[in-house]
């Protein structure tokens, strides 16, 4: 290779490196200045040059956190409605998940996948003041279990859709072999299919907390008193009516209301991005 | 966090439907129980979806076309068109309207562009690529309030990190000028990983063979994307373009925890005006009417971007 095209291509490689820092940059310093803030000194919040590194990093911000802000009971809140959101969206979503990859060209497999693909547009708007009224009316408003079913169908066409490809993937050998043993419809889908959808369900499941964990709008919406609130709209309260927050609390807090999603993103991020694209890319 | 496209869920599965009859049982009986079996499964999960999902939404258009409010002892009456004739005279709402597609346009548009670029860059050998890969999932996994408060500090006039940095004192979010600039780079940073992983997982379907053919033939960097890159990963492009440009008008909690609309509305998004009609004033019908405009017109002009896209390719 002649020592132009050498040259070349390390221009191009450096350029390449350089894209690369920029990019982990502008993912990185946000969230390690929400990092820094969090263990912050007040005095060091009030200065005019505050610094990357805390001069006398404190976990005091933290312990006002909680004292300002009913954050302890807002995170056991945002735990069971997530819990259960979780639990009921795997519960009913995999036999319907299970028919729709069994009899995909059934009239309702089709209607489904219709609303799954309509449910990403979804209008926000639209729905929450029908469901605002119509939980009113039942007397769901402003209480977890009205919320929690909102999350349940709120995750639901993600859950379908992820769940139905893991369920195509199961054998059909294995069910008909349970059916001719006389195992019914029901039977054979808990003792045959849902153990080989372990894994799917599990990575469905996470997902669903997940979804429940971070959402605001709703729980915005459709809680009202601040002993019902959630995590992320507790977090808002850290803000003032004016805009004014007091940093320190207000980072640590948003810390904390982050980890677990941190962490369960993290075990079921693989999963996710081949769950959505493992429809699209296999002809 | 979706599926991709209408059509991937069809092409994606497996043979063709089962004949069910089983030898030596009565095929009718066989095929009743059956479809017994399907309702009994579909039911749970179906009646939820009813009741919560496509009933609020037909009950949502049809309020669009009521006098409902909140708060109200009267009945709520049919008031026809009424509510659209007023939004058609609010300027508010197209002012509105006007912000949250220029904040939709300009948060998708560089945003996939940038995504098209990283996905090429880390579908390379480089090093330190597992780096970028697991930073992404950061803003991706974050609570959207979150992502709001940690950008509220980067852009604070008095702590920020921004003004720290660029050594001047300026309040980003609080100013006619730059808020709504401000709150778009938020919202390219929060959904860009997405867009990325998922363009980058289009990626790794790209025959090599094809690129190295295409380069022993002398093909240039360009020519093989043109050739070879973009006709494989075109339909997941396409798909996560449209997806990500309906978030975004359906975005709310980034902006309302970094500047609730302000300042003097410059920044206040058609669903955060919308959540303000109804929630703050109570003005149910009204707010509904609005989410049917913004649907009907989002509608459109997703079906001009894909027939044209879809157009564009077979020229």
């Amino acid at each position: 290779m002649s020592p132009r095209a050498t040259a070349g291509r390390r221009a191009a490689r450096t350029g390449q490196y350089l894209a690369l820092l920029g990019y982990m940059v502008f993912l990185a310093f946000p969230l390690l200045w929400l990092v820094s803030t969090a263990f912050k000194p007040p005095r060091e919040l009030a200065s005019l040059h505050p610094g990357w590194i805390p001069d006398h990093p404190t976990l005091d911000n933290f312990r006002q956190a909680f004292e300002e802000q009913p954050l302890l009971r807002s995170a056991g809140n945002s735990l069971i409605a997530s819990l259960a959101a979780a639990a009921i969206t795997v519960v009913i979503a995999t036999p319907m998940a299970y028919v729709m990859a069994r009899h995909h060209r059934s009239r309702l497999s089709r209607a489904a996948t219709g609303w799954i693909v309509v449910s990403q547009a979804f209008p926000f708007v639209l729905v929450i003041i029908p469901l605002f009224l119509v939980l009113k009316e039942v007397r769901l408003i402003d209480s977890l279990a009205g919320l929690i079913m909102v999350y349940v169908v709120w995750s639901l066409p993600f859950a379908l859709w992820m769940l139905a490809g893991y369920a195509r993937a199961v054998p059909r050998e294995l069910e008909e072999a349970a059916a001719v043993d006389g195992a019914g419809r029901l039977r054979t889908l808990i003792s045959v299919t849902v153990p080989l959808l372990a894994p799917g369900i599990v990575a469905t499941a996470l997902f669903a907390f997940l979804t429940a964990w971070n959402e605001f709008f709703f729980a915005l919406v459709l809680l009202k008193s601040p002993r019902k609130q959630t995590m992320p709209v507790i977090l808002t309260h850290f803000i003032g009516t004016e805009g004014v927050a007091d940093l320190g609390p207000l980072a640590a807090a948003s810390l904390l209301a982050t980890l677990p999603s941190l962490v369960l993103f993290a075990v079921i991020q693989r999963r996710i991005t081949s769950g959505t694209l493992a429809g699209a890319v296999k002809h | 966090m979706v599926p991709v496209t209408a059509a991937s869920a069809r092409s994606g599965e497996g043979s063709a439907e089962h004949p069910s009859a089983a030898p030596g049982k009565r095929p009718g009986s066989r095929v009743a129980a059956h479809r017994h079996g399907t309702w009994f499964l579909v039911l749970p999960a179906l009646i939820p979806i009813l009741l919560l999902s496509v009933g609020p939404l037909l009950y949502g258009i049809a309020l669009a076309f009521t006098d409902s409010q909140a708060g109200r002892t009267e009945p709520t009456q049919w008031i026809g068109l009424l509510n659209f004739q007023d939004l058609l005279r609010d300027t508010l709402f197209w002012e509105s309207f006007r912000i949250g597609l220029v904040w939709a346009v300009a948060v998708s548009v560089p945003q996939f562009l940038l995504a098209l670029g990283l996905a090429l860059l880390l579908n390379q050998n480089l090093r330190f690529r597992w780096l970028a890969r697991a930073l992404a999932i950061v803003p991706w996994a974050m609570p959207e309030v979150v992502v709001g408060i940690m950008w509220r500090l980067v852009y604070h006039p008095d702590a920020g990190l921004l003004n720290e940095t660029l050594g001047i004192h300026r309040d980003w979010l609080g100013s006619l000028s730059t808020a709504l600039p401000a709150v778009v780079v938020v919202g390219i940073w929060a959904s860009l990983p997405q867009v990325t992983v998922t363009l980058l997982a289009g990626l790794s379907h790209v025959p090599r063979e094809l690129h190295e053919a295409a380069a022993m033939d002398g093909a240039g960097a360009w020519r093989r994307f043109r050739a070879v890159t973009w006709p494989a990963i075109r339909p997941i492009a396409l798909a996560i373009s449209a997806l990500s440009f309906i978030w975004n008008v359906n975005s709310f909690a980034l902006v309302y925890v970094l500047t609730g609309g302000g300042p003097g509305g410059r920044t206040r998004l058609p669903m955060l005006f919308a959540y303000e009609e109804a929630f703050r004033y109570g003005q149910f019908g009204y707010a509904a009417a609005m989410g049917c405009v913004l649907v009907a017109v989002v509608s459109i002009l997703l079906a001009v971007h894909l027939v044209a896209r879809l157009k564009g390719d077979d020229a």
